[in-house]
């Protein structure tokens, strides 16, 4: 019974980690700009893919990983000035509308150049589960959960500790009053659109061993890393972390519990519950403490 | 508080006395869409001075300021500051060259400290001791912000907060400083305060362009001042002559 549980547990918090990635992505471009990237899982997708082509194309681990982060950091540099920029004064919807397209676009490229096969390269550290409480964690997940872990606590020491951090979180709350101080907006804007490619990049890249990739799989882990961001208060960067992992682990437990038949649709019941009971998300409503 | 501002050192080099005004604007124009929120205004700021801008709800003097950082865009005319062309500069530039606003509302930045507020102040800024000096020297003009430098700026009274935007501003080490109505919505004993600050500042040599809704207390410190209506400079003079102006009096002073 325990086992058990604390195997869907280890599942859902392995999945629920990149969800948080995905979430702290959405959370950085919204801060910094009020758009919602529904690109996000792009990101995600190009890290998994990018890393497969330059592993075949016979680079190392090491290079095609860095590679493979810095690509879509690249494209969302891009994403920004010959989309975003140029909608400049658009409404939130066109905004949204904006994203999805671009969204089409990368998937249709990456399809038409990789196929629609799934791809897939060796876990980091080999396959030997490490066994705990009578249920089974693969080294991998260990590398998710950890390497997420890092990311958090580097964002939070960039945005608490450093004057640029300081100077993104000063931008998202007044842009007009940061210009006065200063601070280059627009440069603001391409270093969040390049930060938060690269986290929705790395969470692709370490969730491609344990779930395989696909020019597809960022329409689905992308929405539930906006789920995770809304159910935690869009905005707020503890939140989306929290959210992630909510979503992973009731994920998880619907798999297991109930039918993976529903695993999908657990993450869209959670949003309407929790919008339902806190309209701003579980810590939308405190804003003076993000990321 | 008043005597600890008088010990304070000047937070800048004074401007080297100079016929050549420091802002000089020619012609400026800006619009909301369509719609002329200033038309063909020229104005100059000479070194040292401390000029005053005054005008009804609507004027357009917001919008004059906001020209001259750059954040509003100008459609026609030039701005020139210290001989050098900035009519199409980035306004982040413009702070670089040394010109610093403390906007209209204060709009200081809430959710960080009031210690972050100052160091952003800083931002374009690298000399590292310096802006560890001007730290110091804010706190001793306005030792409330000492007090407070953890808290949240959002959670500062509104005459602190204006404080703060002040402080911030200055942390720019300004050489031109634009203040947009400063005193506005303060009770009087603050606004009192705010205008203490700024006599100081202007002993201090600083030069200063100062919007202000309190026409009286502007015109009585300022050397030179404008006057404006619907986006057009209809007067000026020095600001012992516009305080004894008919039209000035009747219209801003109330007399
Ligand atoms: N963002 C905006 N969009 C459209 N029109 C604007 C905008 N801001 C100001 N205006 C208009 O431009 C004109 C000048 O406004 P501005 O704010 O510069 O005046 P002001 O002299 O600063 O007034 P106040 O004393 O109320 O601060 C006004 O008619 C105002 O309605
Ligand atoms: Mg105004």
């Amino acid at each position: 019974m325990l086992s058990q549980f604390l195997q869907f547990m280890f599942s859902g918090v392995t999945i629920g980690a990149t969800y948080a990635l995905a979430a702290l992505g959405f959370t950085l471009i919204y801060n910094a700009s009020n758009v919602i990237n529904f690109a996000q899982g792009e990101f995600i997708m190009l890290g998994g893919m990018l890393t497969v082509f330059f592993l075949k194309s016979g680079l190392p681990m090491p290079a095609a990983i860095v590679l493979a982060i810095a690509v879509p950091a690249v494209v969302g540099i891009l994403l920004e000035k010959l989309a975003i920029e140029p909608a400049k004064g658009a409404d939130t919807v066109s905004l949204i509308i904006i994203t999805i397209g671009a969204s089409l676009v990368l998937r249709g490229i990456v399809q038409i150049w990789r196929g629609k096969g799934p791809a897939v390269f060796p876990a980091f550290s080999g396959n030997e589960p490490i066994i705990i409480g009578g249920a089974a964690l693969a080294p991998q997940s260990l590398w998710v959960i950890g390497t997420s872990g890092v990311i958090v606590l580097a964002l939070w020491l960039f945005f608490n500790r450093t004057v640029a951090g300081k100077a993104i979180l000063a931008t998202s709350v007044d842009p007009l009053a940061a210009q006065l101080a200063g601070i280059n907006t627009q440069w603001v804007l391409l270093v969040s659109f390049a930060l938060s490619a690269a986290v929705g990049a790395i969470g692709g890249i370490l969730l491609t061993p344990i779930t395989m990739t696909s020019y597809d799989v960022g329409i689905m882990l992308g929405l539930k890393g906006f789920v995770a961001a809304v159910v935690g208060g869009l905005g707020a960067g503890h939140g989306a972390v929290a959210g992630g992992l909510l979503v992973g682990i009731i994920e998880a437990l619907t798999a297991g519990y109930i039918s993976s038949a529903y695993k999908d649709a657990a993450p869209f019941l959670l949003i309407f519950v929790v919008l339902f009971f806190m309209p701003r998300g579980m810590f939308g409503a405190k804003k003076t403490e993000r990321v | 508080m008043a005597n600890a501002r008088e010990t304070v050192q000047p937070t800048h080099a004074p401007e080297p006395a100079s016929a050549a005004p420091l802002l000089s604007i020619r012609g400026l124009g800006s619009h909301y869409g369509p719609i002329a929120a200033l038309r063909d205004v020229s104005l100059s700021v000479g070194r040292q001075q401390l000029i005053a801008l005054v005008g009804a709800n609507g004027a357009g003097k917001t919008t004059l300021l906001r020209t001259i950082s750059g954040v509003q865009k100008a459609t026609s005319g030039r701005i020139e500051f210290d001989g050098e062309d900035i009519t199409a500069l980035r306004a982040d530039k413009r702070v670089r060259l040394g010109i610093c606003q403390v906007p209209e509302g204060r709009r200081v930045f809430g959710p960080l400290s009031v210690e972050d507020n100052l160091r952003l102040g800083a931002y374009c800024r690298t000399d590292k001791h310096a802006i560890a000096e001007d730290l110091g020297r804010m706190y001793a003009m306005f030792p409330i912000l000492k007090e407070k430098a953890k808290s949240p700026a959002g959670t500062l009274s509104g005459g602190q907060q204006q404080m703060l935007a002040i402080a911030r501003a200055l942390m720019g080490s300004p050489r031109l400083l634009l203040l947009d109505e400063p005193s506005m919505g303060l009770a009087p004993l603050l606004v009192e305060e705010i205008f203490n600050a700024i006599t100081e500042l202007r002993k201090q040599a600083m030069t200063i362009l100062l919007v202000e809704q309190n026409a009286h207390a502007a015109l009585a410190i300022a050397d030179q001042a404008y006057v404006i209506e619907s986006g057009e400079v209809v007067l000026s003079g020095s600001g012992k002559e516009l305080l004894e102006n008919e039209r000035v009096r009747e219209a801003y002073l109330g007399i």
